[in-house]
């Protein structure tokens, strides 16, 4: 049914192009468009965007294998980016996460197994949208909350700064404890392996480069001062997401580079006029619209998981 | 016994006709036997090439009917089902179930091997060319394409019913398709066959066959191959991923690195 519409696209204006890996033809403006848009989000956020590319492509009827990894493949472009700029402002903690970046490639390894295991299973795409449901759904309610909290204390003339946290928790009791001099922070190795190896699983399985998670769990759990919590995520990011990537291409053959690189031309496009526009909001109004489109995206992808698919079998290539 | 009587009798108009017609085979034959009809396709060009922006088109098979029986030419009873079968390959078909109100992929099948295409041409829709036993004994037709389950002893109710999702599903795709009567002769002994090529028609080596009945019972079977390769850059693509993952992956890295840093070059002059 949509394959007709995509020949009569074809026909009238002459703009598609052909994807070899996801081995299906596609409107190259409506992609380009697509990487813009996430782009300008993840720009006025500073957010990867990874997390909203790879449901936007499984929308767009891109094989959920192929999203995946092209998005892991996309997310570095994005981040390298960001992470350019952070280190000019030198906000970046390379011993942290230098760390970080040694779990998350053992946890991305990991990953990409369990992802070639449940694509022969033919639960590929069911792990994956319930992945992104339940990630996406928790942290777009959380940021929510905790953003319309903010914007009631604002209109009370209370202070909007976040919350700080407090000085200690379980995470600062763990032994094997490292001084990471950017941060100024004493903190043991083992949660740091641990949040690099969870979001390099995640990124593997996903397409996401983690940063909605990492972010948060750095802030929270191992009380990285917030100025570099960003320029260290991003840095870390680059090279899971690089790692992510090669290993996909070389197990699953699932990196799409002409998608991946139509992503990138209208993300980094995208993501410099985003980055104008969010300096003229508010704070809580951004995390408030940015949890609202979270929350939008999750509940897109849960209907899709509830409702009765057009055709209940499917084909996929056989392993003998 | 009474068809090959009647055979006989014209045997020299069929000889005389063969001058004009058939070519020199028609003399060597034997007085007393009338000469056996076969069938010859051939192919213009061994190798097909598809561009990236391939939306379909159609392939023209030609092929000739040697020795044909002019009575039975006249009376329109010869058929003829020309296939073109694409490479075999083992696939699964699978089947979501309501689990806890989410659809899951509880159940499959895997069949060993099975055509990714099948377009077929024939004379006349397939009831009126011969019986459902002689398609199944030829394997002939998007129903009976012979599915094999690839593990030992599989449930035959169920590789009927994951047989049929998929004879189902390839129909849909396009990639499986029969037309009726786009297959027409040309002069008296030539044909000319027309198969749907769908878009997402499948690089390999295919296999055209043409199977000649006369009065609904086959009588001969001719082949030839025919290979389909992608050209473009698409196409170096696919096979550069396919063959060398890991280079391809830096690649793909390297590119996303250049993009961004480019990005910030272009965009942002702080």
């Amino acid at each position: 049914m949509s394959r007709v519409g995509v020949v009569a696209i074809r026909r009238g204006i002459r703009v598609s192009i052909y994807l070899p890996i996801a081995e299906l033809s596609v409107n190259m403006i409506i992609l380009l468009a697509m990487g813009g848009a996430v782009g300008f989000l993840s720009g006025m956020f500073g957010v990867g965007g990874g997390f909203l590319i790879t449901p936007l492509l499984i929308f767009y009827n891109i094989p959920p294998a192929v999203a995946v990894a092209t998005g892991a493949n996309q997310v570095i472009a994005s981040s390298f980016s960001g992470a350019l700029a952070h280190f000019k402002r030198g906000t970046v903690d390379i011993k942290l996460g230098m760390v970080l970046l040694a779990g998350g490639v053992a946890g991305s390894s990991v990953g990409v197994y369990v992802f070639a295991l449940l694509r022969a299973l033919g639960q590929l795409d069911l792990i994956v949208s319930l992945l992104y449901v339940v990630f996406l759904g928790t942290i777009g309610a959380l940021m929510m909350w905790e953003s319309i909290g903010a914007l009631r204390k604002a209109g009370k003339g209370g202070s909007t700064t976040l919350k700080k946290p407090g000085q200690h928790n379980w995470v600062h009791r763990l032994p094997l404890k490292v001084r990471f001099r950017a941060s100024k922070l004493f903190v043991s190795v083992i949660p740091v392996l641990g949040l690099g190896a969870f979001i390099g699983f995640l990124a593997s399985i996903m397409g996401v480069g983690g940063g909605f998670i990492m972010v948060p769990a750095m802030i929270y759990l191992l009380k990285v001062p917030t100025n570099v919590v960003i320029g260290t995520s991003l840095f870390q990011i680059v090279f899971v997401a690089a790692f992510t990537t090669i290993v996909h291409a070389s197990t699953n053959q699932t990196v799409d580079v002409v998608l991946a690189f139509l992503l990138m031309l209208g993300g980094v496009a995208g993501a410099q006029y985003g980055a104008k526009v969010g300096q003229r909001l508010r704070g809580e109004q951004l995390r408030a619209l940015l949890a609202g489109l979270v929350l939008i995206v999750a509940i897109r992808l849960a209907v899709d998981l509830f409702v009765r698919p057009a055709d209940v079998y499917s084909l996929a290539p056989g392993v003998l | 016994m009474k068809r090959c009587a009647r055979k006989h009798a014209l045997a020299v108009i069929g000889m005389l006709l063969a001058v004009a017609v058939g070519g020199p085979s028609a003399f060597a034959q034997d007085q007393g036997e009338p000469p056996r009809e076969t069938i010859n396709i051939g192919l213009s060009t061994e190798v097909v090439a598809i561009t990236p922006d391939f939306s379909g088109a159609d392939l023209t098979i030609f092929g000739s009917l040697e020795n044909p029986d002019p009575q039975i030419l006249r009376q329109g009873r010869y058929d003829i089902i020309v296939v073109l079968e694409g490479p075999l390959r083992p696939v699964v078909v699978r089947r979501k179930d309501r689990i806890f109100g989410l659809w899951i992929n509880v159940d499959s099948e895997t069949f060993s091997s099975v055509p990714v295409s099948y377009s077929v041409a024939m004379t006349r829709a397939p009831q009126d060319i011969t019986d459902a036993k002689s398609y199944k004994q030829l394997s002939l037709g998007i129903d009976n394409i012979h599915l094999r389950p690839a593990g030992e002893n599989a449930d035959p109710s169920k590789t009927e019913e994951f047989g049929l999702a998929l004879r189902s599903l390839k129909q849909r795709s396009g990639l499986y398709n029969e037309r009726v009567g786009s297959l027409t002769f040309i002069g008296s002994n030539l044909f000319r066959a027309s198969l749907a090529l769908p878009a997402n028609v499948p690089v390999g080596t295919h296999r055209a066959r043409a199977f000649l009945f006369r009065n609904g019972s086959f009588i001969d079977e001719a082949s030839d191959q025919l290979m389909i390769v992608k050209s473009g850059t698409e196409a170096s693509i696919y096979r550069a991923a396919n063959t060398y993952g890991f280079f391809y992956g830096v690649f793909a890295v390297i590119l996303a690195v250049i993009t961004g840093w480019i990005g910030r070059i272009v965009f942002k002059r702080d």
